[in-house]
């Protein structure tokens, strides 16, 4: 064999053994390509390796006197008008809301209220009216309770791009700390014509509303904690009235006043607000407790889903007692299964409810419907146009759902198509 | 002798203890511990039998400090101060302190609508049951921007412009404490009480 012969060799075998390794080297890139482009989108990050950090490795941020949320998941309020802003339901786990999430309704803005200049009058048909500060307020027998709030004008519709908060987010759920109303009451000396109460807020708007006396005596709270501290000023600091299953309006924030009357004062946001529009012309007043509703938070808008097993959840709940059950469709209503509730299931509280789900990847919607211990079911927004003749309005509580795409995104459904 | 006993009975008694009260005799699997505590009222009734017959918290307020504060005014006019309000005056308030919000002439905005026109929309003409809700409303919340800062009779004034602009009562109309709750208010016979009482009906 010449020398030449075997350069030759020697050559070939070189570039041989190159083309061999770009050809799989372009392979690997191409199939690399090829899974980015099929696997609908998900990437790995792609990290500098530089900045890549152990957190085993490196020493940790020191203690403080107040948390923080991770800036990783730090869900806001949605915040619309200045006067109002929402929880994101799709945003929050279990059924608390944190104070800070909890959602705002104020008439004249938020008072800046030193405790130490407040006081609470009640006054009336009571023969002993008296005058109370924060720190008196303690000193009653306490009690802890936790219940939602719920604005009765909570929901939103009309497009396919919004999300459980923003459909229905004037709702949302503490532990309020106070002390009875009745347990207050009982040292005054109720005079029998005492029939409404009247409370009164020191709000720029000194929002007032009559409450039935006997309705409000058996669970009303004068509170003063929510969720282990202080109310936020934004949900009444130092003191609100809390009625469990109440529309939100009634219950009083920055309570300044309480009268007890013989009748209704016809505030005006309990006649020209606050009142719906029925059947045969008529406007419904003092319609105060919150019927029963849910809502599907996972799946919803903005979220996408893959197919397979998923647990969708939601929350449902009453103000006239217990959620019993919550009915689940992801057929669009042709039929129904029974969701399992995290117990303990607590009357006129928010209920976490959920349901183990196969998705199989087709466009589907998926609906909830609540039933409380009184035996109402949920209606749909059909049900309530022909119950009311109106299309909307205040206490308006539809069954909502959401469309399920084949790519996985999730769009608030039609009501008016369930 | 009887040490030795007593000894012996104390490391008898001890050993079968011991063997007694093993965690796995101690916790029969089959007992269900039934949790009753879920209620916000378990256990009220017999914590309110432990507390006294009267908590004396707080200070008694007198006539003059509830006086300061009532400020309500109800349909039968109770609450209503003494005064005279007239359209013409209560017109020239408005300019200045209502326009802004509430538009020229009542009806065009950019806030809540007041005065019934052709367009439709909730307004005192059409909606507000009672005449005494606007005298408590406008003393209680308004302007916006100065909540309180009205007199008794810009308040009086704004009252009878209102309900004039409205076609309820004639410009040269005199509103007192006597007339404002005889005044009868369109939208007050559609008014009904919730009948919605839970249950299968949806109302």
């Amino acid at each position: 064999m010449s020398v030449e012969r075997d350069y030759f060799l020697q050559i070939r075998g070189l570039v041989r053994w190159l083309t061999a390794t770009v050809a799989i080297f372009l392979a690997l890139v191409a199939g690399l390509v090829w899974y980015q482009h099929t696997s609908r989108g998900v990437k790995e990050p792609s990290f500098d390796s530089k900045i890549v950090v152990d957190p085993g490795k490196v020493q940790g941020a020191p203690s403080s006197e107040v948390g923080y949320r991770s800036k990783y998941d730090s869900p806001k309020r949605i915040a619309t008008y200045a006067t109002a802003s929402r929880t994101p339901l799709e945003e929050l786990q279990g059924t608390i809301t944190p104070s800070d999430l909890h959602f705002e309704r104020h008439h004249a803005g938020i008072p800046d209220i030193d405790p130490e200049q407040h006081e609470l009058l009640i006054h009336g048909l009571v023969d002993r009216p008296i005058r109370l500060k924060l720190s008196d307020l303690k000193k009653y027998p306490s009690v802890s309770r936790i219940c939602f709030i719920e604005c009765s004008g909570n929901f939103r519709y009309g497009k396919r791009e919004m999300t459980p908060g923003e459909v229905c987010g004037l709702t949302s759920q503490s532990e309020w700390t106070g002390v009875l109303l009745s347990t207050v009451l009982r040292d005054l000396g109720v005079k029998p014509e005492a029939k409404w109460l009247l409370a009164e807020g020191a709000d720029g708007a000194l929002m007032a509303r009559s409450v039935p006396l006997q309705e409000a005596l058996t669970e009303a709270i004068i509170a003063y904690g929510q969720n282990g501290e202080a109310i936020r000023p934004q949900q009444g600091y130092p003191m609100r009235l809390v009625i469990p299953g109440f529309e939100g309006n009634t219950q009083i924030k920055w309570l300044r006043r309480i009268e007890l009357t013989d009748q209704p004062v016809m505030t005006r946001e309990e006649t020209s607000k606050y009142t719906e529009k029925v059947k045969n012309g008529k406007i419904r007043m003092f319609s105060l407790v919150m019927d029963a509703r849910s809502i599907i938070t996972y799946p919803a808008y903005p979220k996408r889903i893959e197919k397979g097993w998923q647990e969708l959840r939601g929350i449902a709940w009453s103000g006239r007692g217990k959620v019993t059950k919550v009915l689940v469709s992801v057929d669009n209503g042709k039929s129904w299964q029974e969701a399992h509730l995290q117990g303990p299931v607590l009357e006129k509280a928010h209920t976490a409810f959920k349901l183990m789900w196969h998705w199989d990847g087709k466009p589907t919607r998926v609906l909830s419907r609540a039933i409380d211990e009184t035996g109402y079911e949920q209606p749909t927004y059909k049900q309530l146009v022909k119950a009311r003749e109106a299309r909307g309005g205040y206490h308006f509580n539809p069954i909502v759902g959401w469309d399920i795409e084949k790519t996985g995104e999730a769009y608030l459904a039609d009501v008016e198509d369930i | 002798m009887i040490r030795t006993r007593i000894a012996y009975l104390l490391i008898g008694c001890t050993t079968a203890s011991l063997t007694r009260c093993s965690p796995v005799d101690r916790v029969p699997a089959t007992v269900h511990v039934q949790q009753e505590h879920t209620d916000w009222s378990t256990g009220l009734i017999a914590y309110e039998a432990t507390w006294p017959d009267k908590f004396g918290i707080g200070r008694p307020a007198d006539k003059k400090f509830i006086d300061r504060w009532d400020i309500d005014v109800r349909p039968d006019g109770k609450g209503l101060p003494k005064g005279r309000g007239l359209a013409k005056n209560g017109a020239a308030v408005y300019r200045k302190k209502c326009a802004s919000c509430h538009g020229a002439n009542g009806y065009e905005g950019p806030e809540d609508k007041l005065v019934t026109d052709p367009t439709g929309g909730n307004t005192i003409g059409n909606y507000w049951p009672y005449a005494t809700t606007i005298f408590d409303y406008v003393r209680r919340a308004m302007p916006f921007d100065a909540p309180g800062s009205l007199t008794d009779q810009e308040v009086y004034d704004i009252t009878a412009y209102l309900l004039y602009l409205n076609g309820i009562i004639e410009e040269g109309n005199v509103i007192t404490e006597e007339s404002l709750p005889r005044v009868e208010m369109p939208a007050k016979k559609r008014y009904v009480l919730d009948d919605r009482r839970g249950g299968p009906e949806i109302r």
